[in-house]
């Protein structure tokens, strides 16, 4: 057996929990129980997880406007997030950010961002500290086809190449930036854009957990030593809107039934460890059901929790002022 | 409030330029503390080049020295990619810096303004007051260079509207040294605007390190009959014009706010409240202004003892203009502050 128990037991909760925090939202939402705008990452579970079981606190990731699986995959309380994102009291932001700006400093999150493009500079800056403090630490931000067009990612690779930082950009192409095709959107190829930076680039399937974990591995390894930047695109599917609530016109007629038949990343995970016999649907049945019943204990906690009280409208602007 | 900069407590401290006096507390404090980097453009200059190892020091000499003292590693020269080396700054404020980040030209700001203004400013605030976000944005600023529309804006009312940014602009070499190293041990983004027309002005500063604390203006001159509020390069003009209508019997307050974010409106408000009679001389365009803030501040909460309506002396609502004559008239001048002074004072 190539993996442990331990690392299959790992990945697969933290994808399932992934996937059914993200449904559970999307009920939640409709439900009128978060306000706000919210961007769902399920169907991309196996990309985060896969980078993410590489990292430890001290190893730090930016992510974007879809952040919840990033924020899950790097360890931030799944009950302080629901009570975030439904803007309550004692959320991991104290309400204050929302959905689209989940940190935790003390995970290494530097947090969800909902300026598309705007995670990579910030990305090579905990980078530069890193090779500043001589820490043997990796920076990973997570970018998508959208921001791939951003000046700001082109900015970021180039600065990450010219200062050789240990910087892993990996790119979660899901085909849709919005309601915006990357055959349309994205000219040229995404891969080739971050080696045209002489800056090695892999393509990776996605939805295969074990691909991307490989690939990861390999990606950080090359940061970690001192060998400068590395970059992934990672083919993956979308499953929901833009955000909750998108009716999402653009789809195909079928396209989203062909997609969740054929390329759920949870069925192949289970399908490969399954059919390796390394575990059974009875274990991950259970996985499933743990998951299930910390969401519903955190979406309870949340929706008992308090408002933020007032005199947080003002706190947290300054240090000092 | 305090008295600072061009005062006579400070005549026995060797006399210093703006240049210098900005160079030798970056030195000092990156000697003190070595997570203080720098990183801009030309910072030491000539990377990948044949010739010398410190081509430029900074476009304005700024950072001389620096990179023949602390390395490349710590004083980093960027390509021209300033959304890469504010966010840079940030996110290494983030994680253990305290990056000095060189803007050469504030109007550079465009390119990366959503770096400062939806990252950097807003961190702590999203997160609940868990990141703290160390960091300085060092930029010139200002017209009289004859650097046309792109190089010589001053943008402060900009910075200062942003929640989560401070803004300092010193107009003196003390204020410069004093506030620098206090931008630098700060812990929230600080924007310190410096303008091209004060770089080789002097003043005695002390070779020690000190702080001046933001948020506390500087009285220049002190006078009961009117007061003038006055930032960066247009201190030294207001200063000159005090001295003269002193000369006249006219005694004015000269205050320098020296930070528009922090703002001390009270040092403003008390003045006004001996004076009554306010005249606001600011260099950037009038509209939405600090020059319009200062003087909504102050119809607010001195509205009555105001004895004459309040006079903005700013520059026109245009872009700085190329011809000399055009960007001299576009700058508030000595003879248009005397006479909003006069003005002021003629009223009743």
């Amino acid at each position: 057996m190539k993996y442990s128990k331990q690392l299959l037991v790992e990945a697969y909760t933290t994808m399932t929990t992934i996937r059914q925090f993200e449904e559970r939202m999307i009920k939640e939402f409709m439900a009128g129980n978060i306000p706000g705008f919210v961007h769902t990452y399920d169907g991309q579970e196996a990309v985060g997880v896969g980078v993410c079981m590489h990292l430890s606190d001290e190893d730090i990731i930016g992510s974007t406007h879809r952040g919840h699986g990033h924020c899950i995959a790097k360890g931030c309380d799944i009950e302080l997030m629901i009570l975030e994102i439904m803007g309550k009291s004692g959320g991991l932001c104290k309400g204050k950010g929302g959905s689209m700006h989940i940190a935790d400093m003390d995970k290494g999150m530097l947090g969800a961002n909902a300026i598309v493009g705007g995670g990579p500079p910030l990305v090579n800056g905990a980078a530069l500290s890193m090779k500043t403090l001589g820490k043997p630490n990796v920076a990973v931000s997570f970018s998508g086809d959208g921001s791939s067009n951003q000046g700001t990612v082109m900015e970021a690779l180039n600065l990450a190449g010219v200062l050789d930082l240990p910087h892993f950009f990996m790119f979660e192409n899901n085909h849709l930036a919005e309601g915006t095709g990357d055959e349309y959107a994205v000219s040229g190829g995404i891969a080739e854009r971050v080696r045209a930076f002489d800056i090695p680039c892999d393509k990776v399937d996605g939805t295969d957990f074990f691909a991307v974990y490989e690939a990861s591995k390999k990606a950080i390894k090359h940061c970690r030593s001192g060998k400068g930047p590395y970059g992934i695109e990672a083919d993956v599917i979308r499953y929901d809107g833009h955000f909750i609530g998108d009716p999402q016109a653009y789809r195909g007629e079928g396209e989203l039934d062909y997609l969740r038949e054929h390329k759920d990343c949870l069925k192949i995970f289970r399908a490969r460890v399954t059919g390796e016999s390394w575990m059974s649907d009875a274990e991950l049945d259970e996985l499933d059901q743990q998951a299930a019943d910390a969401i519903e204990k955190g979406v309870q906690r949340g929706l008992a929790a308090p408002q933020p009280t007032a005199d947080e409208l003002y706190s947290d602007v300054y240090s000092s002022y | 409030m305090s008295n600072a900069g061009i005062s006579t407590e400070n005549q026995n401290h060797p006399i210093k330029t703006v240049r210098e006096a900005i160079n030798e507390a970056l030195h000092q404090e990156m000697e003190r503390d070595p997570t203080v980097i720098i990183l801009g453009e030309e910072v030491a200059g000539g990377a990948g080049c044949k010739g010398s190892d410190e081509a430029y020091g900074g476009v304005f000499g700024l950072t001389k020295g620096l990179g023949p003292r602390f390395g490349r590693g710590r004083v980093i020269d960027t390509p021209i990619t300033e959304s890469a080396i504010i966010g840079a700054a940030a996110g290494a404020a983030n994680t253990g810096l305290r990056p000095v980040a060189e803007l050469m030209f504030v109007d550079f700001i465009g390119v990366c303004f959503d770096q400062i203004f939806n990252q950097a400013a807003k961190f702590r605030y999203m997160f609940g007051g868990k990141a703290t976000t160390p960091m300085v944005i060092r930029a010139t600023a200002g017209a009289g260079l004859r650097a046309a529309a792109q190089h010589s804006s001053m943008l402060h009312p900009v910075l200062t509207h942003m929640p989560g940014l401070k803004v300092v602009m010193p107009s003196n070499a003390y204020d410069a040294k004093g506030l620098l190293i206090q931008a630098i041990r700060d812990n929230d983004p600080v924007c310190f605007l410096e303008h091209k027309l004060l770089y080789e002005t002097s003043c005695p500063v002390p070779d020690e390190l000190y702080t001046i604390p933001f948020g506390e203006a500087a009285f220049c001159r002190e006078g009961s009959d009117c007061t003038i509020v006055a930032m960066g390069a247009m201190v030294p003009r207001a200063i000159s014009v005090a001295d003269k209508l002193a000369a006249e019997g006219i005694h004015c307050d000269v205050i320098d706010p020296r930070t528009t974010s922090p703002l001390d409106s009270e040092a403003i408000l008390e003045s006004v409240e001996v004076t009554g009679r306010l005249v606001v001389v600011d260099e950037a365009n009038p509209r939405c202004s600090v020059a319009a803030d200062i003087s909504s501040i102050v119809a607010e909460h001195a509205f009555s003892a105001l004895r004459a309506p309040i006079k903005c002396v700013t520059a026109p609502h245009t872009p700085v203009p190329f011809a000399p004559n055009l960007e001299d008239a576009y700058m508030p001048s000595e003879a248009r502050i005397e006479q909003a002074v006069r003005d002021v004072l003629g009223a009743r």
